[in-house]
C-alpha cells in the first residue's frame, strides 16, 4: 500500500507531501505520524507542503488533527511552505486553521521547532512564526 | 429601370466625386463651427474626406459590378478597406479627445452633400430618389455606427490598459530590512486592487523569505467592511504561509469606522505609524535600534515601544 | 474523454476518482489560461464538491464544460448524484453545518470560491450542484 514517507532527524520527524493525496492516503499519514511520535518520543513534527498545489477542507482538517494529536503527545507541529495561491484559497474557503503553527520554509520551520524544544518559544502566541533569523538575539523586550 | 440602385449610386459617386467632396468639406466646416477644426486642420479633414469618398466609391462600384443590388452588407469582404479606414479614423479621434458623436458625425455629415447630388440625378422621379436615398442612408448609418463601435472599443482598451498600469504602479512591495517587507497602500481600495495587492505581497513574502510584512494604510482615505475583510484575509493567508502582518497607519476616523463596522482586528498587530510598525518588526526578529556613534541597527534588545 | 464541444464527464465512485476530478479540472483551467489563484480556487471547489458527491450522494458524476461568452472564457462543473438529497439547502450552505465527517465548509466554502453557484436537490431523488468560474 502506498504511504507518505516519514523521516526522523534527531528528535524531530519530517514529512514532505509531494503527491496529490486522496483521502485515504491522508488518513493513513495521520495514523502513521501519531504512531511514530509515540514510538520515537519525537519533540516536533515538520510537515512540508510546498509541493501541494491545493489544500482543501479535508487536507486542512488532517493538518489540524495532526497538530492537535501531536500536542497531546507532547510534540510541536509546524506546517511549512504553503503556496500563496493555496493560502488565499484556504482563507476564502473559510479555513484559517488557527491551531496550526506555520513557517515559510523548512529552515525556518526547524528553527521554530528547536526553539519550542528548548522551551524558549514565546508562550501565549497562537502559532505566528515570530522567531527571528538570529534566534540567539531574541531576548527582546515586551512584544506588544 | 435600366440600372439597379447600387449601380446608380455608384455612378453618381464616380461622376461627382470631386464636387461631393467640396460640398461635404464645406458642410463639415460649417457644422464644426470652428470647434472641431481647432483640433483638426482643414487639410487633414479634407484628406480624410477624400480618402473615405474614394474607398466608398470603390466599394460601391465593386458591389454594382458584382450585380448585387438591394440590401448592402457593410460587414462583407468588399467593405474591408472602408471599415479599416474608419477603424483607424475612430481610434485616432478617440485619442485626440473627440466624442463618439463627433466621430460618427464625420460619416453622417456626408448625407447632405450626397443626397443633393442624388436628387439632381434623379431628375424629379420621387420613387427613384426614395430608393436611392434609402439605400445610401442605410449604408451610411451602418458605417457611422461602426465608427462608434470602434471608438468605444478603443476607449475600453485604453481604460483597461490604464487600469492595469495603475494596479502595477500602485502596489509596490518594498523590502525594509532583511526579512521585513512593507506595502504602502495609497488611494481607494476596491476588491480587484486589494486582490492584486494581496497576491503580490504574498508572492514577495515567499520570494524574499520574509517572515514579517507591514501593510501601511496611511494613504487610504476610507476603509469599508469589504476592504477591512480583504485586509484580514491577507493577514490570515500570510499567517498560513508562516509570515506575520502588521497593519500600520490607521487614522482615527478609520479606527472609529472599523469599530463601528464590528470588524475584529484583535488578532492582528496594529500600529499608528509605519515607524512604530517597523520597530515592532525589528523587535520580533530580535533586533532593535539604538542611537550611537557608529552603530545604526544592532542585534539585541532594543528600547521597548 | 473530451468530445468536440469541449465537455467531459467523469465518474465519482472512489476517493481516487476525487483526485482524478481535481486533475481534470486543473488541466481545463490551465488550458483556459486562468491565473494561478483562480486555478487553485476552482480546483479546490471541485475537490470539495466531488467529495460531497461521494460522501453524501453515494457517488455520482461531474461534467466539465468550457464556456465562452464574448471575450470571456470560463469553466462550468455540474455534479450530480442519485443520493438521499439535501432536505434544507439553505441550512446546508451555512458554515459549520455538516452531517458527515467534514468541517462543514464543503458547500458554503465552495460557493465562495466561484462566480456562479446553484444547488437543486430533492429528498430521495438526488442532488445537482452547478458551479462556474470565469477567467
Amino acid at each position: 500500500m502506498e504511504r507518505i514517507p516519514i523521516l526522523k532527524m534527531g528528535e524531530f520527524l519530517l514529512v514532505t507531501i509531494q503527491v496529490d493525496m486522496h483521502d485515504r492516503l491522508a488518513l493513513q499519514l495521520q495514523d502513521d505520524l501519531t504512531n511514530r511520535i509515540s514510538q520515537t518520543g519525537a519533540k516536533g513534527v515538520l510537515i512540508d507542503i510546498s509541493a501541494l498545489d491545493i489544500v482543501d477542507s479535508f487536507i486542512g482538517r488532517m493538518l489540524a488533527n495532526i497538530s492537535l494529536m501531536s500536542r497531546v503527545l507532547d510534540a510541536a507541529t509546524v506546517v511549512v511552505g504553503m503556496q500563496p495561491a493555496v493560502a488565499i484559497t484556504l482563507v476564502e474557503l473559510g479555513l484559517t486553521l488557527p491551531g496550526i503553527r506555520t513557517a515559510l520554509n523548512v529552515e525556518k520551520g526547524m528553527e521554530l521547532l528547536r526553539a519550542y524544544a528548548a522551551g524558549v518559544a514565546s508562550g501565549g502566541g497562537d502559532g505566528g512564526a515570530n522567531v527571528g533569523a538570529d534566534g540567539e538575539g531574541a531576548d527582546g523586550g515586551p512584544v506588544r | 429601370m435600366a440600372q439597379n440602385g447600387a449601380g446608380r449610386f455608384a455612378d453618381v459617386l464616380a461622376k461627382h466625386e470631386a464636387q461631393i467632396l467640396e460640398d461635404w468639406v464645406a458642410d463639415q466646416r460649417r457644422a464644426g463651427g470652428g470647434r472641431s477644426l481647432g483640433r483638426l486642420s482643414e487639410a487633414q479633414m479634407r484628406e480624410e474626406a477624400a480618402e473615405f469618398l474614394r474607398l466608398l466609391r470603390q466599394a460601391v462600384q465593386q458591389q454594382a459590378a458584382a450585380g448585387a443590388g438591394g440590401e448592402t452588407d457593410t460587414d462583407g469582404p468588399g467593405w474591408d478597406a472602408v471599415r479599416e479606414f474608419l477603424a483607424g479614423l475612430s481610434r485616432s479621434r478617440a485619442r485626440q479627445g473627440f466624442s463618439p458623436t463627433e466621430t460618427a458625425a464625420f460619416v453622417f455629415s456626408l448625407k447632405q452633400a450626397l443626397f443633393a447630388h442624388l436628387a439632381r440625378e434623379a431628375g424629379g422621379d420621387a420613387d427613384v430618389l426614395f430608393a436611392e436615398v434609402w439605400q445610401a442612408t442605410t449604408l451610411l448609418d451602418q458605417l457611422g455606427l461602426y465608427t462608434t463601435t470602434v471608438f468605444q472599443k478603443s476607449r475600453e482598451e485604453v481604460i483597461a490598459r490604464q487600469q492595469e498600469e495603475l494596479m502595477e504602479l500602485s502596489t509596490p512591495v518594498v523590502k525594509l530590512w532583511d526579512g521585513i517587507l512593507a506595502v504602502p497602500l495609497i488611494g481607494t481600495l476596491d476588491s480587484a486592487r486589494t486582490q492584486v495587492v494581496m497576491e503580490s505581497l504574498l508572492q514577495a513574502i515567499v520570494d524574499t523569505g520574509s517572515a514579517i510584512a507591514i501593510i501601511d494604510i496611511t494613504g487610504v482615505p476610507t476603509v469599508d467592511t469589504l476592504v477591512s475583510q480583504h485586509l484580514l484575509k491577507t493577514v490570515a493567508a500570510a499567517r498560513l504561509m508562516g509570515a506575520e502582518c502588521i497593519i500600520s497607519g490607521i487614522r482615527p476616523q478609520i479606527a472609529q469606522t472599523i469599530v463601528h463596522l464590528g470588524v475584529d482586528l484583535s488578532q492582528v498587530s496594529t500600529k499608528a505609524s509605519l515607524a512604530d510598525a517597523f520597530l515592532l518588526a525589528l523587535q520580533k526578529t530580535g533586533r532593535g535600534i539604538t542611537r550611537g556613534a557608529g552603530a545604526g541597527v544592532t542585534s539585541g534588545a532594543g528600547p521597548a515601544a | 474523454m473530451a468530445d468536440p464541444s469541449g465537455s467531459e464527464t467523469l465518474p465519482i465512485r472512489t476517493s481516487t476518482d476525487v483526485v482524478q476530478v481535481r486533475q481534470a479540472v486543473r488541466r481545463a483551467v490551465t488550458q483556459l489560461g486562468f491565473s494561478l489563484v483562480d486555478q487553485t480556487k476552482m480546483v479546490t471547489a471541485a475537490s470539495e464538491l466531488a467529495r460531497n458527491t461521494l460522501e453524501y450522494g453515494g457517488g455520482g458524476t461531474v461534467r466539465l464544460e468550457t464556456l465562452q461568452e464574448g471575450a470571456r472564457r470560463g469553466l462550468r462543473l455540474t455534479f450530480e448524484d442519485q443520493g438521499p438529497g439535501i432536505p434544507d439547502v439553505e441550512r446546508a450552505l451555512t458554515d459549520g453545518y455538516t452531517t458527515g465527517s467534514g468541517m462543514g465548509l464543503g458547500l458554503g466554502g465552495a460557493r465562495r470560491l466561484v462566480n456562479e453557484f446553484a444547488v437543486t436537490s430533492e429528498v430521495g431523488v438526488g442532488t445537482r450542484v452547478v458551479i462556474a468560474r470565469w477567467k
